[in-house]
């Protein structure tokens, strides 16, 4: 069973306050496009969603601001942000604007098959994880768990945009519908990212089900432990782990290449920067490692 | 579906705007034999004073200077850039001397004025939006149009704030947040106003957004009441819906009220229709979600509702029922009734008495196969199990298409024919398995949705409608989806706009094409009439081309991936060997 590997990640608080800038300003950047098609970027142009911690905002607090920097170093260019919503329209709106030849040449996480873009080889895994109170969790380990009937589930909805978390598809399969508590990924002062995981610290739910890096940040700045579990995929189940990469224009074929090389040379680092976020990680068909 | 007979019975006190006041009609007779000759032009009709026309919507004008005769010497009088790009839907309003044309985000308002040479501007209004708006909104930036009563100028704008506008000058009276646009609501639809209230919806079904409905005061903007699609019935103004649900799902219970909107003054109802329920996946909601995919009737006074009639219970297709009400009175088996006839996204076409709701008759306008019909007795759909969508397998050919057997566009009734004239899609879609989506940093999966022709390989067609036997009288195919609404003249000719950006005029009794004219754009607005300072008839039109249909040239939208735009770019691949993008008003005359 894979979630016997399950490493519990347990931490306590630290009094980290969390930055949730509401976003006045326009997500356009409005700098027309200095790279060649073939590649060769003056600038390292990222683009990126300017308020969805811990993955990136504004500020660049991010994991991926960080990893965006260490590219950006690596390449000798300065790194410069087209800001834009990660959700539907942002390829179109950011990378794919075909008015000003693209406005930003690289995303820097996208799950691994993606095909809105072309991705490099994955750089990290992570998965969908349980997140509950250690002490006084319902200990689930398994979408099949009964007590999944009873307790309230925070979850992660985005409406009817024909989408939903794997897991939500999963449970719903298995029956689960009426006990869920969405929250949503429309980010605002009223609805912080930190939202889902707050629920669970206060008791509002019992358990969350999270995407693992959207989990791990959250669950280390609060004062009561909590712990992450992998959510394991049963058989004729959808996946729940995931490899990142980065995304490039589908054709981009020389700039695909050189982060890859990048990835492989400075695995080291973007690994310790996805460990100082708490990323869950977890290897292909193996265990959770961090 | 429950049909309460909890009438309103509250008089109307016809509080219109002077403009408004002959113009809240009541609604039209058919049925029997039509006048043959023209009929006397209304005082009422020389102007255009709200969306749709009338309170009933039929968007029918009496004024017959233009008829099947001359209509083929139709020349362009003048034309306006609205200096936007993206989906120009809705239409103009047309008040005194004054023509009101609205845009998409960022909302411009212009009044232009008619009396002199070439229709001068005599102000614009330019809101001050966060451009942060437009990655949040559906489909396309578009707005529906703006609402005319009281010497002020109603406009919803897309980050959900509702201003009042002298209409003299463009200065801003007032302004109202109706919701919050980083939680993914929005408004696209045009405001009503009903006696002394402004009435305004909200959009963001595709986000999670809780349907609801407001009324403000026209004079200061303060809110009166708003109800809600799903709830307590406190909220919603009417019974049943917790209980269609699981738990507390009807929080992110979908029906939004992004259409149109009709109102009866002797019955002091008004009608519109609720969207799709909240979340996609048709397995997490087990029920009927009431009150998503519903018509509502409601009293302007206080919201409540009289009745609510569910059209797609559970809805696994995206048949997102907001199309609007029309309200006619109708011969049916014999007997004259007040009715409501909607042509809704899910191939049927209702007739009800809009009295109490009761379902009169329903019959598929496109072609339909997810539904053999529906139950006259319980008024619910007989669905093909075959065609039901679900996460977990794969659904092909199902028709019509999310898209719709008609989307927004407005239809028209014209009490001389007796028939509707109905702008239609004919498209059908696959659902096929799921694909790994990304947002807000998380890998989501959904559906792959593709829209796709239906039968014929033709996208659209327009056709006219006897309302009463339910049958098509005739067709006239098009390429494309007829995205764009319809107008009806006294003349007897009827106007519509294509995907590709012709309007054309056609025969209303044959549907002879007898005059047609490539507008710069695509055309989804719809067409409007009125009788300028000269006292000649024009025909104005809106294009420029966007919308849900034509997002893959309005938003630029990469061509490679056929299931963006939830499918509408693979049913619409071709759209730009047709038409580009560009606002321009367009306003036709007789020489």
């Amino acid at each position: 069973m894979t979630f016997r590997d399950a490493i519990r990640v347990v931490i306590v608080l630290t009094s980290l306050a969390c930055a949730n800038e509401v976003f006045a300003q326009a997500p356009v950047s409005p700098k027309p496009g200095s790279s060649q098609p073939d590649g060769g970027a003056k600038q390292f142009r990222v683009c990126a969603d300017p308020e969805n911690m811990p993955h990136s905002n504004q500020k660049q607090e991010g994991f991926e601001n960080k990893i965006a920097d260490l590219v950006a170093k690596e390449l000798g260019e300065p790194t410069r942000y087209t800001w834009w919503g990660q959700r539907r329209g942002f390829i179109r709106n950011t990378m794919n604007a075909t008015l000003e030849e693209g406005r930003c040449d690289v995303v820097i996480g996208v799950p691994e098959g993606y095909d809105l873009v072309s991705p490099t080889k994955p750089y990290y895994r992570s998965t969908y994880v349980f997140v509950y109170p250690r002490d006084k969790g319902p200990q689930i380990k398994s979408l099949d768990d009964p007590v999944l009937k009873k307790v309230k589930i925070g979850v992660h909805l985005l409406g009817d945009d024909y989408t939903n978390p794997p897991p939500v598809h999963e449970l719903a399969k298995r029956g689960v519908v009426g006990n869920l508590e969405g929250f949503s990924t429309f980010y605002s002062a009223d609805n912080p990212p930190s939202a889902i995981i707050d629920a669970v610290a206060s008791g509002k739910v019992d358990v969350a089900i999270v995407w693992g890096p959207a989990a791990g940040y959250f669950v280390k700045q609060q004062k009561v432990p909590l712990v992450m579990v992998p959510v394991p995929s049963g058989p004729g189940d959808l996946p729940f782990e995931f490899g990142i990469s980065m995304g490039v224009k589908p054709g981009n074929v020389a700039l695909k290449n050189q982060l890859e090389k990048i990835i492989d040379t400075r695995r080291a680092e973007i690994t310790k920067i996805l460990n100082d976020y708490n990323v869950p990680l977890v290897q292909r068909k193996a265990g959770l490692k961090r | 579906m429950k049909r309460l007979s909890r009438l309103f019975m509250v008089v109307a006190s016809l509080g219109w705007g002077a403009a408004c006041s002959s113009n809240s009609t009541a609604p039209a007779s058919s049925g029997g034999a039509q006048p043959a000759a023209a009929s006397p032009v209304q005082e009422a009709d020389k102007q255009w004073t709200m969306q749709n026309k009338n309170a009933s919507a039929t968007r029918y004008s009496s004024v017959s200077e233009i008829n099947t005769e001359n209509v083929k010497n139709l020349k362009v009088a003048w034309s306006f850039s609205t200096g936007v790009l993206r989906g120009h839907e809705g239409e103009p309003l047309v008040v005194g001397n004054t023509m009101f044309v609205h845009t998409p985000f960022p909302n411009i308002v212009y009044a232009l004025d008619l009396s002199k040479e070439g229709a001068p501007v005599k102000w614009k209004y330019t809101p001050r939006q966060d451009a942060a708006v437009i990655p949040i909104a559906c489909c396309d930036t578009v707005n529906r149009g703006v609402a005319y009563a009281d010497g002020k100028v109603f406009l919803n704008q897309l980050d959900t704030n509702t201003v009042a506008l002298d209409a003299e000058t463009g200065k801003e009276l007032w302004k109202v947040k109706q919701g919050d646009y980083k939680m993914g609501q929005t408004i696209t639809s045009a405001p009503m106003v009903i006696k002394d209230k402004v009435i305004s919806g909200i959009s963001g079904g595709e986000f999670g957004v809780r349907g609801f409905v407001t009324a403000n005061d026209v004079a200061t903007g303060k809110q009166l009441w708003r109800m809600y699609s799903t709830g307590p019935e406190a909220e919603v103004g009417f019974p049943g819906s917790v209980e269609t649900w699981q738990g507390d799902e009807w929080k992110r219970g979908g029906g939004t009220t992004w259409g149109w909107y009709s109102y009866d003054p002797e019955l002091n109802l008004f009608y519109y229709g609720t969207g799709n329920p909240g979340s996609w996946n048709p397995d997490q909601r087990p029920g009927d979600n009431k009150y998503s995919m519903t018509i509502f009737a409601r009293n302007p006074d206080t919201g409540k509702a009289a009745w609510a009639y569910q059209k797609t219970p559970h809805d696994r297709w995206d048949y997102d029922g907001i199309n609007e009400n029309v309200l006619v009175d109708l011969n049916m088996n014999g007997q004259m009734r007040k009715t409501l006839v909607n042509f809704d996204r899910n191939g049927f076409s209702y007739v009800l008495d809009r009295t109490n709701g009761e379902l009169l008759l329903a019959q598929p306008f496109v072609h339909v196969n997810w539904a053999k019909g529906i139950d006259m007795k319980t008024g619910k759909p007989i669905e093909d199990p075959e065609k039901q969508t679900s996460a977990s397998k794969n659904t092909k050919d199902i028709c019509p298409s999310a898209m719709g057997g008609k989307n927004q566009q407005p239809v028209s009734y014209s009490p001389r024919t007796g028939f509707f004239y109905v702008p239609t899609n004919n498209l059908c879609m696959d659902y096929e398995g799921v694909q790994v989506k990304y947002q807000a940093g998380q890998p989501y999966v959904g559906a792959i949705v593709v829209s796709k022709a239906g039968p014929g390989g033709n996208r659209g067609e327009f056709i006219a409608w006897d309302p009463t036997a339910g049958k098509k009288v005739w067709g006239i195919k098009e390429e494309l989806s007829a995205w764009g609404g319809a107008l009806s003249t006294g003349g007897d000719v009827v106007f519509y706009g294509t995907m590709e950006g012709w309007l054309k005029a056609v025969n209303a009794k044959t549907g002879d094409v007898l005059w047609k004219f490539k507008t710069p754009s695509g055309i989804i607005g719809n067409p409007m009439t009125y009788v300028g300072p000269d006292g000649k008839q024009y025909i104005a039109v809106l294009s420029g081309v966007g919308g849900w249909s034509g997002i893959g040239v309005a938003a630029e939208m990469g061509l490679e991936d056929p299931t963006a735009g939830l499918g509408a770019i693979g049913a619409f691949k071709d759209l730009a060997n047709f038409s580009n993008q560009g606002g321009v008003l367009t306003v036709f005359s007789l020489p």
